[in-house]
């Protein structure tokens, strides 16, 4: 089975479990008065899950096929192994890294070495060039969130105050 | 008219919003030119900057200078590099590279500049033109016509986008609005599909979900396949920028041709400037003599002027259902509408009545800019190109700490980025399997209109009964059923034929 068709079928099992909640799990939360209402939470959400399950299982069982002519994809998944895929996820693993460390780091370390890492990551090995680059951006994006925008952002990791 | 015409000279030409026009149209230029950066990415990044300003007249006119800023730098890599930095240029490239190998860079991008130019500027006429006819009608619209449209208006971005996969684009429809249903909505005060998670409560942010959606994967996949990104040597000596007269009278026809003709497409909702401009290359292609077809490909300047000005009159034609009916035609728009929407706008018919400084303002905005980008294009090119040549080393960190950026400023959660990440990851998933990403976002962000407006309705006649009661909503949604269906029929029939089953009629 070809990888769209696991996706419709992933697809399928949200669009169950969305539709029991809508048709089972919410109505009965509904307070008195508003059971008079034609329209309750749960109807667009009915809806919605009847038209999904019936899309997905469409894609699934395969009743629409492809208008014939291949096209050449991006990136052939199957061959995933051939890119650049450590990379890749090494990156998504920084991004990760970033979003827990933002907070107790402070902004211009987590940032500045978000920028050089990555820059790492990617096979930059003139470190001379990047970190001062990196430090210089971080020190610009911080100056223009801070002073320009007015949203403020911790600086220093959280004993520096 | 004339007095809207005055309102919004007034706004545009104030200090603040000309530097607006200037600042989006080089800001989009510059961005739009990094492959892998659409319109769609760089006005995503751009509303935190947008929203914080909070006039929603600079917000707009400097969104939309970023939009045509961005077509506009796509098409300079297209010509240089042959590296289309946003999916409207594309068709730019066929012709526009081959110039340039021929050592025409200079001519092909005058062309560009000036194709653009004018694609942009008739468009804006039209619009000026038939926005406030169309809101006048609009204004005869009720939430059940309103529901109805929408539902047209997502099939057929379903239908377009999809071409062969009507049903892949809308399961990312029915996901958006699926999607669009978590948290606490306007109509009940009830969470729903929170799964008890405080940080759902208000649903999921759509900047992070813009960004999730088109910016990370496309980060991704320049890291993936590195000739991605491939850039040539440099922009080279780019000499030679004038053009003919014999040249000019070949592509003054196809430039008013094209005008029209991507004007219109860009305000089908679901068509917009990509297919305006293929279309535009393609018809121009079938019109063209014996002789001239056989240039097409190989450095027609016929085949370069058409897609040009057909995405430019597009990007300023999406704005028609953006403006009047409150209703987004491609991802972009979708995006600048939610921008919108949280600076306290909604567009629609009330616009022009209720806001008609921001309405006149905009149309006013689309003249300066598209003045600003010819000025910018002709002398600037060979000094822009260089910005190409920035290494993706530094260029993919910086891409993808602006999505993270973009995101966490939006909401100043820390979660929001993990969320950001999740969804990535599931983005580049979808991409990887052909499922198109941007009926997703629409979906989204119509999302709650549609529910609200279905609900109305369904208060104001007690039920159902509104889907037979008014003749234009049965009409409207019949029509958005013939959408899903049609297509999908006709690739059914033709297959079938094509494998001589059915006898063909």
């Amino acid at each position: 089975m070809a990888l769209d068709r696991w996706i419709a079928l992933i697809i399928l099992g949200i669009a169950l479990a969305y539709g029991y909640a809508a048709f089972f799990a919410m109505d009965h939360l509904l307070p008195p008065f508003m059971q008079r209402n034609p329209i309750w939470p749960s109807t667009f959400p009915k809806v919605l899950a009847v038209l999904a399950i019936v899309t997905s299982a469409v894609i699934v069982l395969g009743l629409e096929k492809a208008s014939g002519e291949a096209k050449t994809p991006d990136i052939d998944y199957r061959r995933l192994g051939d890119y650049n895929l450590g990379q890749a996820l090494a990156l998504l693993a920084l991004m990760v890294a970033y979003a827990l460390l933002l907070r107790p780091a402070g902004f211009l370390l987590s940032t500045g070495g978000f920028l050089a890492v990555g820059g790492i990551i990617l096979g930059e090995r003139k470190f001379h060039i990047l970190i001062p680059v990196a430090a210089l951006a971080t020190g610009v994006v911080w100056y223009l969130v801070e002073g320009v925008l007015g949203i403020f952002l911790r600086p220093w990791p959280f004993f520096l105050g | 008219m004339l007095e809207g015409l005055m309102i919004g000279l007034s706004t545009a030409f104030s200090m603040t919003n000309l530097l607006m026009v200037i600042g989006g149209c080089l800001i989009g230029t510059f961005i739009g030119m990094l492959p892998g950066l659409g319109p769609m990415s760089i006005i995503a990044i751009m509303i935190p900057v947008a929203i914080s300003m909070g006039d929603p007249s600079a917000a707009l006119i400097l969104l939309a200078g970023v939009y045509y800023g961005a077509i506009f730098g796509g098409s300079t890599s297209s010509i240089l590099l042959n590296a289309p930095g946003v999916a409207g240029t594309v068709a730019t490239a066929f012709d526009g590279y081959p110039m340039a190998r021929k050592g025409q860079a200079g001519k092909a991008l005058t062309i560009a500049a000036i194709a653009s130019f004018c694609g942009g500027t008739l468009g804006a006429v039209l619009l000026m033109v038939f926005a406030p006819m169309l809101s006048t009608v609009a204004l005869l619209f009720h939430s059940a016509e309103y529901f109805a449209l929408m539902v047209v208006g997502l099939s057929a971005i379903a239908a377009f986008a999809g071409t062969g996969n009507v049903a892949k684009a809308l399961l990312m429809t029915l996901l958006g609005l699926i999607m669009a249903t978590v948290g606490e909505g306007a109509l009940f005060n009830m969470p729903r599909f929170t799964m008890g998670l405080m940080d759902l409560q208000s649903g999921f942010s759509f900047i992070t979900l813009a960004m999730a959606m088109f910016a990370l994967p496309e980060a991704l996949f320049l890291v993936l396949n590195p000739r991605r990104s491939a850039t040539g040597d440099d922009g080279g000596k780019i000499t030679g920028l004038r053009i003919t007269k014999e040249e000019a009278r070949k592509i003054a026809p196809v430039i008013g041709r094209q005008s029209i003709q991507g004007f219109f497409i860009g305000v089908l909702p679901g068509a917009g400037a990509t297919i305006a401009s293929f279309l535009g290359y393609a018809v121009e292609r079938n019109i063209a003599s014996k002789e001239e077809q056989k240039e097409f490909g190989h450095g027609s300047i016929k085949g370069l002027a058409a897609p040009e000005t057909a995405n430019n009159a597009a990007c300023t034609g999406s704005f028609v259902p953006l403006l009047t009916l409150g209703i987004p035609g491609s991802g972009t728009t979708a995006i600048l509408l939610g921008a919108l929407v949280a600076l306290n706008v909604t567009p629609g018919p009330r616009l022009m009545i209720d806001n008609p400084q921001i309405f006149w303002a905009v149309i006013i905005s689309m003249y300066i800019g598209n003045f600003v980008l010819l000025v910018l294009n002709l002398p600037l090119i060979p000094y822009i190109a260089k910005l190409l040549a920035i290494p993706r080393n530094y260029l993919i960190p910086f891409i993808l700490f602006f999505t993270l950026m973009g995101s966490y400023i939006g909401q100043n959660n820390a979660t929001e980025l993990l969320i950001l990440v999740g969804f990535g990851i599931c983005a580049t998933v979808l991409r990887f399997a052909d499922y198109p990403l941007a009926p997703l976002l629409i979906g989204f962000i119509l999302g709650r209109m549609l529910e609200d407006n279905f609900s109305r309705s369904m208060q104001i006649y007690d039920g159902f009964g509104f889907i037979f009661d008014r003749p234009m909503t049965a009409g409207l949604l019949v029509l958005a059923v013939l959408l899903v269906v049609v297509p999908s029929y006709r690739a059914r029939r033709a297959r079938l034929r094509a494998a001589g089953v059915a006898d063909g009629d």
